[in-house]
């Protein structure tokens, strides 16, 4: 594991190099200013930092042969600045499809409002894809207490779990927020992994069940079915996301998701073997199951409610069931890292989505349940067809019939997550 | 593909000598030389002592060097059977490009004529597109739905409910599609070397043209071939985006499950697995170029 260096980071912009290797990188960079007859400032700065990481890389790969350290921080150890003051700016990581955009595509109406209400200029990239996968993305960088180059990110509950115990997001004000102080849903206050939502606040919840494609299958009505029938093999898919489609398997053969036993456990994990040796499943997909979907590549598919509802608007034929199993819950929370730079930028902008009738428009195209209290009556000035959509607005009895997988700590997860992909990639 | 040019070089330089001095050659290597130190031996030594570590740590514990060899054999125990179908589905995809590319290479060298440089030039155009989206567009035309599918059923080829798209036969697929143009060019430049007049001499000697091709032409073109099935299946094994985007559960390949350990965290395991597929693939490639023997290739 090479630990691009601290050095790299914190001196990138720094007016003249100290190490030997900085000055040696100078002088080349002066070069080649001359060579361009330009004054290439951008190349400059690029070779110096190209030089001080590579000297760095040279010294993580020899300190590799030791071992690594831990990478645990604390408010002390990893102390980040914020100039949200100076910089009206804000560079904000979220999923595909997770918020609002007009119809031509390509802009995001609530975000504009924000900016113009706020004068913060967002950078919105859409590429969370998978929490292992963003988490990897990461992960050298937040270990390292180094920028990861993003304000806001947003990760499900297990994921925001592990990212907070490591101690890699900033604490934050609730002060700067009175709209989440205010209108944040009573079941979601208080997480046993962030007790008083401390480091993170929620940006949607939503429901894991089956969609299918009435053009090219009947109905499916439970998880079993979807993985049993036989008219179905090789045309489903299910979720690469550990906890949604183990937690289904285990509701499977009877045990509980939220609640089981080793045993359990490997009885799942040896049903879910069966499945995919018996070829019925064509994919395990992220996101990504809608195009097949809609094309038919895919009839029937493990799949996140609010996708499912926004796919029914372009396509008529797609359906959301909830299974006879239930269906999994989960939410995926916005979390500032250590050493972003624009942490008041960010409450600003959580605050804003937590005002109701910026909730209503945003859960009116995202359709995914909207964690915001008084959202449902600013719902019925925009769209009436969603009030009371148990989807998007579930009752306390709707939301007792879900399950959610058992909270464990970071090394039982690490160990499900990898017999799981053993499993499922065969 | 510039394989056989370095060689030619060498030979037709004088033996090296004076005017530069000793220090001067080392000077020309020194670039070169840090490069390949500090992002292929370092990162080499790197990848191999992550492999020797203590499994159980993790990177928020941080990992102990505990030159746990066992990394290796757990990861040939759990992981073999997709090591055996990476060699698999790269070979197959090997032997498909040689069957596509001689024929194309041959055509190019002897008789495109003056049509030559534009059929160079569209073996290569398909690189101005991105990886990622040719091989996506491959999901449009192996669909379910597609015609291809549906043509191939209608004829019985296909069962009722076969399918082409997320099977075996996309993945190779797509694999030769992809590393086709890493074939047919050092063919080409091998083919196009030979000497028109050996095959008239052949034909004077009253040798059938499938006799001159055998005694003449193919071992003649053996340097492209063989760099050509190097540059094609070395990519292709440790490859994972055909699979990832055109096959299923059971086509993973070895480049999938070390990137499924890398994101789930096991950094001990992937890095075992890494260079065992190294590994593996260096002595595959020895073997074969003993085999055939081509001492002018290397």
């Amino acid at each position: 594991m090479n630990r691009p260096s601290a050095r790299g980071g914190s001196r990138r912009r720094g007016p003249t190099g100290d190490s030997s290797a900085d000055r040696l990188a100078a002088e080349i960079a002066a070069q080649f200013a001359t060579l361009g007859g330009r004054p290439g400032f951008s190349r400059r700065s690029f070779l110096r930092t190209a030089g001080v990481s590579a000297l760095a890389l040279g010294g993580g790969g020899l300190l590799a042969a030791c071992g690594t350290e831990g990478t645990q921080q604390t408010a002390e150890s990893c102390q980040s600045t914020d100039i949200s003051a100076e910089e009206k700016e804000l560079i904000f990581s979220n999923w595909p499809l997770y918020l609002d955009e007009s119809d031509e595509g390509g802009t995001y109406p609530t975000l504009e409002d924000f900016q113009t209400q706020t004068g913060i200029a967002v950078t919105y990239t859409t590429d969370v894809n998978g929490n292992n996968e963003f988490f990897a993305k990461v992960r050298n960088q937040l270990g390292a207490c180094e920028s990861t180059g993003r304000d806001i990110f947003v990760l499900t509950d297990w994921m925001a779990a592990r990212v907070i115990a490591g101690g890699w997001t900033q604490e934050l004000d609730m002060g700067n927020m009175p709209n989440v102080e205010a209108n944040l849903v009573d079941s979601l206050r208080n997480p046993s992994w962030d007790p008083g939502r401390k480091n993170s606040v929620p940006w949607q919840s939503g429901l894991t069940g089956i969609a299918y494609n009435a053009k090219y299958t009947g109905p499916v009505a439970s998880f079993e079915e979807l993985v049993t029938r036989s008219d179905l093999k090789g045309k489903i898919s299910l979720l690469s996301e550990m906890g949604d489609t183990m937690g289904f398997v285990l509701k499977l053969i009877g045990s509980n998701p939220n609640d089981f036993s080793d045993d359990e456990w490997a009885a799942a994990l040896a049903k879910m073997e069966e499945i995919v040796s018996s070829g019925q499943v064509r994919r395990f997909t992220g996101n990504d199951y809608t195009k097949p979907l809609n094309k038919g590549d895919l009839v029937a598919c493990e799949a996140w409610s609010g996708d499912v509802i926004a796919m029914q608007y372009d396509n008529p034929d797609i359906k959301f069931v909830v299974p006879t199993e239930g269906m999994a819950l989960w939410s995926d929370n916005m979390m500032v890292p250590n050493k972003a730079d624009h942490k008041a930028n960010a409450e600003a902008l959580m605050n804003y989505y937590y005002d109701p009738a910026v909730a209503a428009r945003l859960a009116a195209w995202v359709n995914y349940i909207c964690p915001v209290k008084g959202a449902e009556e600013e719902m019925a000035k925009l769209d009436e067809s969603l009030v009371g959509n148990p989807l998007i607005f579930p009752t306390a009895d709707d939301l007792a019939a879900t399950f959610s997988f058992m909270a464990t700590d970071t090394k039982t997860r690490e160990q499900f997550d990898k017999e799981f992909n053993q499993v499922i990639g065969a | 593909m510039s394989h056989p040019a370095p060689t030619q070089a060498a030979e037709t330089q004088p033996p090296a000598k004076r005017p530069l001095g000793g220090w001067m050659g080392y000077l020309l290597l020194a670039p070169a030389a840090l490069w390949l130190t500090l992002f292929f031996i370092v990162p080499m030594a790197s990848m191999v002592s992550t492999s020797l570590y203590d499994p159980t740590g993790s990177l928020e514990s941080g990992y102990a060097m505990t030159g746990h060899v066992q990394n290796y054999l757990t990861v040939l125990a759990d992981y073999s059977e997709q090591f055996l179908r990476s060699l698999m589905y790269a070979g197959a995809a090997t032997i498909a490009c040689i069957i596509l590319g001689y024929p194309l290479a041959y055509a190019i060298a002897f008789k495109a004529g003056r049509w030559k440089n534009l059929m160079l030039v569209a073996v290569i155009a398909p690189f101005f597109t991105s990886f990622l989206i040719r091989t996506l567009s491959w999901q449009l035309i192996l669909g379910d739905q597609a015609w291809v599918a549906d043509t191939l059923r209608s004829l019985q080829i296909l069962g009722e409910n076969g399918r082409l798209l997320d099977t075996p036969v996309a993945v190779v697929t797509g694999l030769t599609y992809n590393f086709l143009p890493f074939m047919v060019l050092p063919l080409y430049t091998s083919l196009e070397k030979i000497d028109p007049r050996l095959h008239e001499a052949g034909a004077d000697l009253y040798a059938s043209p499938f006799t001159t091709f055998r005694k003449v032409t193919l071992p003649l073109s053996a340097p492209g071939l063989v760099a050509g099935t190097l540059l094609t299946f070395i990519p292709a094994a440790g490859d994972y985006i055909n699979v990832e985007l055109l096959g299923n559960p059971q086509t993973q390949m070895i480049g999938n499950v070390i990137q499924n350990l890398f994101d789930g965290g096991s950094y001990p395991e992937a890095a075992a697995l890494s260079v065992t597929l190294m590994a593996v693939i260096v002595v595959l490639v020895l073997l074969y170029i003993r085999k055939a023997g081509t001492e002018e290739l290397v």
